[in-house]
Protein backbone atom coordinates (compact mmCIF):
# COMPACT_ATOMS: atom_id res chain seq x y z
CA UNK A 1 0.00 0.00 0.00
CA UNK A 2 1.42 3.27 -0.80
CA UNK A 3 2.29 5.79 1.75
CA UNK A 4 -0.63 8.67 2.11
CA UNK A 5 1.10 12.10 1.14
CA UNK A 6 0.38 14.77 2.73
CA UNK A 7 -0.38 18.48 2.02
CA UNK A 8 -0.93 22.19 3.01
CA UNK A 9 -3.23 24.39 1.73
CA UNK A 10 -3.07 28.30 1.80
CA UNK A 11 -6.20 28.73 3.04
CA UNK A 12 -7.54 32.36 2.42
CA UNK A 13 -11.51 32.13 3.49
CA UNK A 14 -12.04 32.45 -0.55
CA UNK A 15 -13.50 30.13 -2.57
CA UNK A 16 -10.58 29.38 -4.55
CA UNK A 17 -8.37 27.93 -1.73
CA UNK A 18 -11.04 25.84 -0.49
CA UNK A 19 -11.62 24.36 -3.94
CA UNK A 20 -8.48 23.81 -4.78
CA UNK A 21 -7.61 21.82 -1.27
CA UNK A 22 -10.67 19.82 -1.92
CA UNK A 23 -9.88 18.63 -5.60
CA UNK A 24 -6.77 17.38 -3.77
CA UNK A 25 -8.43 16.12 -0.88
CA UNK A 26 -10.82 13.79 -3.26
CA UNK A 27 -7.43 12.17 -4.75
CA UNK A 28 -6.69 10.67 -1.14
CA UNK A 29 -4.37 13.25 0.14
CA UNK A 30 -3.74 14.35 3.90
CA UNK A 31 -4.71 18.11 3.32
CA UNK A 32 -4.28 21.07 6.06
CA UNK A 33 -4.71 24.18 6.43
CA UNK A 34 -2.89 27.51 6.78
CA UNK A 35 -3.70 30.67 7.05
CA UNK A 36 -1.31 34.05 7.39
CA UNK A 37 -2.13 36.48 9.52
CA UNK A 38 0.01 40.01 8.49
CA UNK A 39 -1.79 42.51 10.31
CA UNK A 40 -4.07 43.63 7.40
CA UNK A 41 -6.34 40.91 6.29
CA UNK A 42 -8.35 41.25 8.71
CA UNK A 43 -12.38 41.75 7.66
CA UNK A 44 -13.93 41.33 10.61
CA UNK A 45 -11.97 44.26 12.59
CA UNK A 46 -14.19 47.34 11.74
CA UNK A 47 -16.89 45.05 12.52
CA UNK A 48 -16.31 43.85 15.67
CA UNK A 49 -15.16 47.37 16.74
CA UNK A 50 -18.09 49.21 15.53
CA UNK A 51 -21.11 49.31 17.79
CA UNK A 52 -23.94 48.56 15.44
CA UNK A 53 -21.83 45.78 13.77
CA UNK A 54 -22.12 43.60 17.02
CA UNK A 55 -25.73 42.53 16.41
CA UNK A 56 -23.91 40.29 13.64
CA UNK A 57 -21.20 38.57 13.97
CA UNK A 58 -19.20 38.12 11.40
CA UNK A 59 -17.42 34.58 10.80
CA UNK A 60 -13.68 33.85 10.25
CA UNK A 61 -13.80 32.90 6.77
CA UNK A 62 -11.00 30.34 7.11
CA UNK A 63 -12.02 28.51 9.77
CA UNK A 64 -14.82 28.50 8.28
CA UNK A 65 -14.07 27.10 5.00
CA UNK A 66 -11.70 24.43 7.27
CA UNK A 67 -14.59 23.57 9.15
CA UNK A 68 -16.87 22.86 5.63
CA UNK A 69 -13.48 21.08 4.36
CA UNK A 70 -13.14 19.07 7.40
CA UNK A 71 -9.26 20.02 8.06
CA UNK A 72 -6.96 21.66 10.75
CA UNK A 73 -6.38 24.62 10.18
CA UNK A 74 -3.32 26.58 11.71
CA UNK A 75 -3.45 30.43 11.60
CA UNK A 76 0.37 31.94 11.80
CA UNK A 77 1.20 35.29 12.85
CA UNK A 78 3.20 36.51 10.33
CA UNK A 79 3.30 40.33 11.68
CA UNK A 80 6.96 41.24 11.85
CA UNK A 81 8.51 39.00 9.13
CA UNK A 82 5.02 40.90 6.66
CA UNK A 83 6.97 44.07 7.46
CA UNK A 84 9.63 43.88 4.96
CA UNK A 85 7.50 42.88 2.44
CA UNK A 86 5.13 45.72 2.69
CA UNK A 87 7.69 48.56 3.20
CA UNK A 88 10.02 46.71 0.58
CA UNK A 89 8.66 45.34 -1.72
CA UNK A 90 10.23 44.07 -5.03
CA UNK A 91 7.78 43.79 -7.29
CA UNK A 92 6.28 46.88 -6.09
CA UNK A 93 2.55 47.80 -5.14
CA UNK A 94 -0.58 47.62 -7.08
CA UNK A 95 -3.22 50.18 -7.12
CA UNK A 96 -2.89 51.25 -3.51
CA UNK A 97 -0.63 50.41 -0.86
CA UNK A 98 -0.68 46.48 -2.11
CA UNK A 99 2.33 44.39 -2.42
CA UNK A 100 0.55 41.15 -3.78
CA UNK A 101 2.86 39.52 -5.83
CA UNK A 102 5.49 39.92 -3.33
CA UNK A 103 3.19 38.96 -0.65
CA UNK A 104 1.92 35.76 -2.65
CA UNK A 105 5.81 35.13 -2.56
CA UNK A 106 6.40 35.55 1.34
CA UNK A 107 2.91 33.22 1.86
CA UNK A 108 4.43 30.75 -0.35
CA UNK A 109 7.69 31.15 1.14
CA UNK A 110 6.41 30.62 5.11
CA UNK A 111 4.59 27.12 3.19
CA UNK A 112 7.85 26.02 2.68
CA UNK A 113 9.41 26.41 5.90
CA UNK A 114 6.25 24.96 7.50
CA UNK A 115 5.96 21.99 5.28
CA UNK A 116 9.86 20.96 5.84
CA UNK A 117 9.07 21.74 9.65
CA UNK A 118 6.36 19.43 9.81
CA UNK A 119 7.17 16.76 7.66
CA UNK A 120 4.27 17.38 4.90
CA UNK A 121 5.52 16.81 0.91
CA UNK A 122 3.65 19.74 -0.98
CA UNK A 123 2.16 23.15 -1.25
CA UNK A 124 -1.57 24.09 -2.30
CA UNK A 125 -2.94 27.38 -3.83
CA UNK A 126 -6.09 28.38 -5.19
CA UNK A 127 -4.39 30.59 -7.78
CA UNK A 128 -5.98 30.88 -11.37
CA UNK A 129 -3.93 31.95 -14.20
CA UNK A 130 -5.52 35.54 -14.83
CA UNK A 131 -7.27 35.92 -12.06
CA UNK A 132 -5.51 38.23 -10.45
CA UNK A 133 -4.10 41.44 -12.52
CA UNK A 134 -0.81 41.53 -10.13
CA UNK A 135 -0.25 38.62 -8.42
CA UNK A 136 -1.93 35.69 -10.56
CA UNK A 137 -0.97 36.04 -14.14
CA UNK A 138 0.96 33.78 -16.15
CA UNK A 139 4.10 35.23 -15.89
CA UNK A 140 4.03 35.62 -12.33
CA UNK A 141 3.26 32.02 -11.60
CA UNK A 142 6.97 30.68 -11.99
CA UNK A 143 8.07 33.97 -10.38
CA UNK A 144 5.72 33.13 -7.38
CA UNK A 145 7.45 29.18 -7.31
CA UNK A 146 10.65 30.16 -8.20
CA UNK A 147 11.81 32.95 -5.37
CA UNK A 148 9.56 31.39 -2.89
CA UNK A 149 11.44 28.53 -2.68
CA UNK A 150 8.98 26.20 -3.24
CA UNK A 151 9.24 25.42 -7.24
CA UNK A 152 7.86 22.21 -8.44
CA UNK A 153 6.19 21.73 -4.68
CA UNK A 154 4.11 24.39 -5.44
CA UNK A 155 0.96 22.69 -6.87
CA UNK A 156 -2.04 24.70 -8.05
CA UNK A 157 -5.03 22.14 -8.59
CA UNK A 158 -7.48 24.71 -10.26
CA UNK A 159 -4.88 25.43 -13.11
CA UNK A 160 -2.87 23.21 -12.92
CA UNK A 161 -2.92 21.14 -16.49
CA UNK A 162 -2.39 25.04 -17.85
CA UNK A 163 1.49 24.91 -16.24
CA UNK A 164 4.33 22.61 -16.13
CA UNK A 165 3.97 19.62 -14.46
CA UNK A 166 4.90 19.65 -10.73
CA UNK A 167 6.71 17.00 -8.36
CA UNK A 168 2.92 15.91 -7.08
CA UNK A 169 2.02 15.13 -10.64
CA UNK A 170 4.90 13.67 -11.81
CA UNK A 171 5.02 11.81 -8.92
CA UNK A 172 1.33 10.31 -9.02
CA UNK A 173 0.46 11.56 -5.58
CA UNK A 174 -1.85 13.53 -7.71
CA UNK A 175 -3.40 12.21 -10.94
CA UNK A 176 -2.93 15.53 -13.22
CA UNK A 177 -6.23 14.12 -15.19
CA UNK A 178 -8.34 14.79 -12.32
CA UNK A 179 -6.54 18.43 -11.73
CA UNK A 180 -8.32 21.72 -14.16
CA UNK A 181 -7.37 23.79 -16.30
CA UNK A 182 -9.41 27.10 -15.59
CA UNK A 183 -8.24 30.32 -16.63
CA UNK A 184 -9.13 33.99 -16.31
CA UNK A 185 -11.31 36.18 -14.00
CA UNK A 186 -14.69 34.32 -14.72
CA UNK A 187 -16.12 32.80 -11.47
CA UNK A 188 -18.43 30.25 -13.68
CA UNK A 189 -16.29 27.67 -13.64
CA UNK A 190 -15.36 27.82 -9.54
CA UNK A 191 -19.30 28.48 -9.14
CA UNK A 192 -19.70 25.00 -11.22
CA UNK A 193 -17.06 23.44 -8.87
CA UNK A 194 -18.67 24.17 -6.08
CA UNK A 195 -21.89 22.98 -6.74
CA UNK A 196 -20.24 19.63 -7.88
CA UNK A 197 -19.10 19.56 -4.11
CA UNK A 198 -22.09 20.58 -2.19
CA UNK A 199 -20.81 23.80 -1.23
CA UNK A 200 -24.01 26.66 -1.68
CA UNK A 201 -22.08 28.74 0.68
CA UNK A 202 -18.67 30.74 0.33
CA UNK A 203 -17.56 34.02 0.91
CA UNK A 204 -18.15 36.24 -2.63
CA UNK A 205 -14.70 37.40 -4.44
CA UNK A 206 -13.91 41.12 -3.35
CA UNK A 207 -10.67 41.16 -4.27
CA UNK A 208 -10.14 39.55 -0.51
CA UNK A 209 -10.32 40.80 2.82
CA UNK A 210 -6.37 43.06 2.72
CA UNK A 211 -6.86 46.27 4.05
CA UNK A 212 -4.02 47.48 2.15
CA UNK A 213 -6.42 47.53 -1.64
CA UNK A 214 -8.39 49.82 0.28
CA UNK A 215 -7.88 53.31 -0.83
CA UNK A 216 -8.79 55.06 1.99
CA UNK A 217 -6.70 52.65 4.62
CA UNK A 218 -3.79 52.80 1.98
CA UNK A 219 -4.06 57.15 1.98
CA UNK A 220 -3.63 56.82 5.87
CA UNK A 221 -0.51 54.34 6.09
CA UNK A 222 1.49 56.63 3.33
CA UNK A 223 -0.02 59.71 6.13
CA UNK A 224 1.25 57.88 8.69
CA UNK A 225 4.11 57.03 7.48
CA UNK A 226 5.00 60.72 5.86
CA UNK A 227 4.11 62.11 9.00
CA UNK A 228 7.06 60.13 10.66
CA UNK A 229 9.80 61.45 8.34
CA UNK A 230 9.64 58.32 6.29
CA UNK A 231 10.44 56.03 8.91
CA UNK A 232 7.88 53.03 7.52
CA UNK A 233 8.57 50.76 10.94
CA UNK A 234 4.88 50.11 12.44
CA UNK A 235 3.35 47.85 14.95
CA UNK A 236 -0.13 45.92 15.46
CA UNK A 237 -1.84 49.23 17.21
CA UNK A 238 -0.47 51.45 14.07
CA UNK A 239 -2.28 48.92 12.08
CA UNK A 240 -5.51 49.10 13.99
CA UNK A 241 -5.68 52.89 14.92
CA UNK A 242 -5.89 53.47 10.93
CA UNK A 243 -9.36 51.34 11.02
CA UNK A 244 -11.11 53.34 13.41
CA UNK A 245 -12.28 56.78 13.62
CA UNK A 246 -11.88 59.90 11.29
CA UNK A 247 -8.22 60.66 10.83
CA UNK A 248 -7.62 64.68 10.63
CA UNK A 249 -4.25 65.95 9.93
CA UNK A 250 -4.35 69.84 10.85
CA UNK A 251 -0.59 69.92 10.19
CA UNK A 252 2.74 67.23 9.82
CA UNK A 253 3.29 67.11 13.82
CA UNK A 254 0.42 65.90 15.37
CA UNK A 255 -3.66 64.45 13.70
CA UNK A 256 -6.50 63.43 15.56
CA UNK A 257 -8.58 60.25 15.85
CA UNK A 258 -12.28 60.92 16.56
CA UNK A 259 -14.51 58.24 17.25
CA UNK A 260 -17.80 57.74 14.97
CA UNK A 261 -19.66 55.96 17.39
CA UNK A 262 -19.77 54.32 20.79
CA UNK A 263 -18.05 50.92 19.70
CA UNK A 264 -15.16 52.98 18.51
CA UNK A 265 -15.17 54.96 21.67
CA UNK A 266 -14.61 52.14 23.91
CA UNK A 267 -11.87 50.56 21.53
CA UNK A 268 -9.86 53.81 21.54
CA UNK A 269 -10.30 53.76 25.06
CA UNK A 270 -7.56 50.83 25.79
CA UNK A 271 -5.09 53.49 23.66
CA UNK A 272 -4.98 56.48 26.41
CA UNK A 273 -2.04 55.75 27.98
CA UNK A 274 -0.18 55.74 24.21
CA UNK A 275 -1.74 59.12 23.25
CA UNK A 276 -2.65 62.90 24.81
CA UNK A 277 -6.73 61.90 24.90
CA UNK A 278 -9.74 64.81 25.15
CA UNK A 279 -13.20 64.39 25.16
CA UNK A 280 -15.82 67.55 25.94
CA UNK A 281 -16.95 67.72 29.46
CA UNK A 282 -19.92 70.04 28.86
CA UNK A 283 -21.73 68.46 26.25
CA UNK A 284 -21.68 64.64 24.85
CA UNK A 285 -18.90 64.36 22.43
CA UNK A 286 -17.13 60.99 21.27
CA UNK A 287 -13.12 60.50 22.36
CA UNK A 288 -10.41 61.29 20.53
CA UNK A 289 -6.92 60.42 20.42
CA UNK A 290 -4.34 63.21 19.63
CA UNK A 291 -1.30 61.19 17.79
CA UNK A 292 2.31 63.17 17.03
CA UNK A 293 3.98 66.05 18.90
CA UNK A 294 1.22 68.94 19.55
CA UNK A 295 2.10 72.08 21.02
CA UNK A 296 0.06 74.05 23.42
CA UNK A 297 -1.57 76.17 20.63
CA UNK A 298 -2.15 72.89 18.32
CA UNK A 299 -3.77 71.23 21.74
CA UNK A 300 -6.36 74.33 21.29
CA UNK A 301 -6.40 73.71 18.06
CA UNK A 302 -7.32 70.39 18.61
CA UNK A 303 -9.86 70.86 21.84
CA UNK A 304 -11.71 72.93 19.53
CA UNK A 305 -12.02 70.46 16.63
CA UNK A 306 -13.17 67.99 19.40
CA UNK A 307 -15.37 70.12 20.54
CA UNK A 308 -16.62 70.35 16.77
CA UNK A 309 -17.74 66.49 16.78
CA UNK A 310 -19.80 66.90 19.90
CA UNK A 311 -22.97 68.30 20.72
CA UNK A 312 -21.36 71.37 21.81
CA UNK A 313 -20.44 72.07 18.17
CA UNK A 314 -23.30 75.14 17.77
CA UNK A 315 -22.24 76.64 21.43
CA UNK A 316 -20.04 78.91 22.04
CA UNK A 317 -17.97 77.71 24.21
CA UNK A 318 -17.69 73.81 24.92
CA UNK A 319 -15.04 72.31 28.40
CA UNK A 320 -12.42 70.14 26.80
CA UNK A 321 -11.21 67.89 29.11
CA UNK A 322 -7.16 67.06 28.39
CA UNK A 323 -5.33 63.70 29.47
CA UNK A 324 -2.24 63.31 29.03
CA UNK A 325 -0.46 60.04 28.75
CA UNK A 326 0.60 60.03 32.55
CA UNK A 327 -2.85 60.37 33.29
CA UNK A 328 -2.55 64.18 34.53
CA UNK A 329 -5.41 65.59 33.32
CA UNK A 330 -7.15 69.75 32.59
CA UNK A 331 -9.82 71.05 31.60
CA UNK A 332 -9.98 73.84 28.90
CA UNK A 333 -12.87 76.32 27.17
CA UNK A 334 -12.78 76.56 23.65
CA UNK A 335 -14.98 77.81 20.70
CA UNK A 336 -15.64 75.00 18.35
CA UNK A 337 -14.22 74.97 15.32
CA UNK A 338 -17.02 75.41 12.11
CA UNK A 339 -16.87 73.56 9.48
CA UNK A 340 -15.56 75.43 7.07
CA UNK A 341 -12.58 76.43 9.03
CA UNK A 342 -11.62 72.67 8.35
CA UNK A 343 -10.19 72.36 4.88
CA UNK A 344 -10.96 68.68 3.11
CA UNK A 345 -6.89 68.63 2.91
CA UNK A 346 -6.84 68.05 6.77
CA UNK A 347 -9.00 64.45 6.57
CA UNK A 348 -6.86 61.53 5.80
CA UNK B 1 -5.35 18.40 34.91
CA UNK B 2 -4.43 21.93 34.81
CA UNK B 3 -6.57 25.01 34.27
CA UNK B 4 -4.88 27.96 32.86
CA UNK B 5 -6.07 31.63 32.18
CA UNK B 6 -5.15 33.26 28.98
CA UNK B 7 -6.12 37.12 29.12
CA UNK B 8 -6.58 37.82 24.98
CA UNK B 9 -8.35 41.42 26.03
CA UNK B 10 -7.95 43.77 23.44
CA UNK B 11 -6.62 41.51 20.88
CA UNK B 12 -9.04 41.34 17.66
CA UNK B 13 -9.91 38.18 15.90
CA UNK B 14 -7.59 36.13 14.34
CA UNK B 15 -4.77 37.02 17.22
CA UNK B 16 -7.34 35.73 20.24
CA UNK B 17 -7.44 32.19 18.01
CA UNK B 18 -3.32 32.26 17.19
CA UNK B 19 -2.93 33.09 21.08
CA UNK B 20 -5.29 29.90 22.06
CA UNK B 21 -3.61 28.16 19.71
CA UNK B 22 0.01 28.64 20.89
CA UNK B 23 -1.23 27.96 24.45
CA UNK B 24 -2.66 24.62 23.90
CA UNK B 25 0.28 23.61 22.06
CA UNK B 26 2.26 24.30 25.91
CA UNK B 27 -1.03 21.86 27.21
CA UNK B 28 -1.47 18.10 28.43
CA UNK B 29 -5.01 16.68 26.88
CA UNK B 30 -7.37 16.96 29.43
CA UNK B 31 -5.99 20.46 30.34
CA UNK B 32 -9.06 23.54 30.83
CA UNK B 33 -7.71 27.04 29.03
CA UNK B 34 -10.35 30.08 30.00
CA UNK B 35 -9.73 32.49 27.27
CA UNK B 36 -10.61 36.31 28.36
CA UNK B 37 -11.48 38.64 25.00
CA UNK B 38 -13.00 41.41 24.40
CA UNK B 39 -13.69 40.61 20.91
CA UNK B 40 -17.71 39.41 20.41
CA UNK B 41 -16.03 37.89 17.42
CA UNK B 42 -13.77 35.21 19.81
CA UNK B 43 -17.72 33.51 20.20
CA UNK B 44 -17.77 32.32 16.70
CA UNK B 45 -13.78 31.74 15.95
CA UNK B 46 -12.26 30.26 19.10
CA UNK B 47 -15.54 27.17 19.11
CA UNK B 48 -15.08 26.83 15.29
CA UNK B 49 -11.06 26.30 15.71
CA UNK B 50 -11.90 24.11 18.93
CA UNK B 51 -14.22 21.89 16.37
CA UNK B 52 -11.23 21.51 13.92
CA UNK B 53 -8.78 20.71 15.94
CA UNK B 54 -10.24 18.32 18.34
CA UNK B 55 -10.88 20.76 21.58
CA UNK B 56 -14.39 20.76 22.97
CA UNK B 57 -15.88 23.78 24.49
CA UNK B 58 -16.65 24.08 27.63
CA UNK B 59 -18.49 26.89 28.29
CA UNK B 60 -18.84 30.45 26.69
CA UNK B 61 -19.91 33.79 29.09
CA UNK B 62 -20.71 37.20 27.69
CA UNK B 63 -20.90 39.86 30.49
CA UNK B 64 -19.87 43.47 30.81
CA UNK B 65 -18.56 43.60 27.13
CA UNK B 66 -15.74 40.87 27.34
CA UNK B 67 -16.79 37.21 26.22
CA UNK B 68 -15.09 34.24 28.11
CA UNK B 69 -14.43 30.85 26.37
CA UNK B 70 -13.58 27.78 28.59
CA UNK B 71 -12.20 24.61 26.46
CA UNK B 72 -10.63 21.41 27.28
CA UNK B 73 -7.79 20.66 25.03
CA UNK B 74 -8.38 17.52 23.30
Amino acid sequence: MSMQRKAVALISGGLDSMLAAKTVMEQGVHVEGINFFTGFCVEGHTHAIRERGKAKLKRNNSLWVAEQLGIKLHIVDVIEDYKNVLINPRHGYGAHMNPCLDCKIFMVKKARQWIAENGFDFIITGEVIGQRPMSQRKATMPIVARESGADDLLLRPLCARNLPATLPEREGWVDREKLHAITGRSRKPQMEMAEQFGFDDYAQPAGGCCFLTDASYSSKLVDLWKAREDNKDYDLDDVMLLKVGRHIRPQQNFKLIVAREEGEGRFLQGYKKDFISMNSVSHSGPLVLVDGSPSAEDLYLAASITARYGQGRDAEQVDINIMSKDGSERTIQVKPLLAENMPQAWFI
Amino acid sequence: MNKEVLNARRLLCPLPVIRTQDKVKQLQVGDQLEVICTDPGVMQDIPAWCRINGHKVLETISADNEYIVILEVG
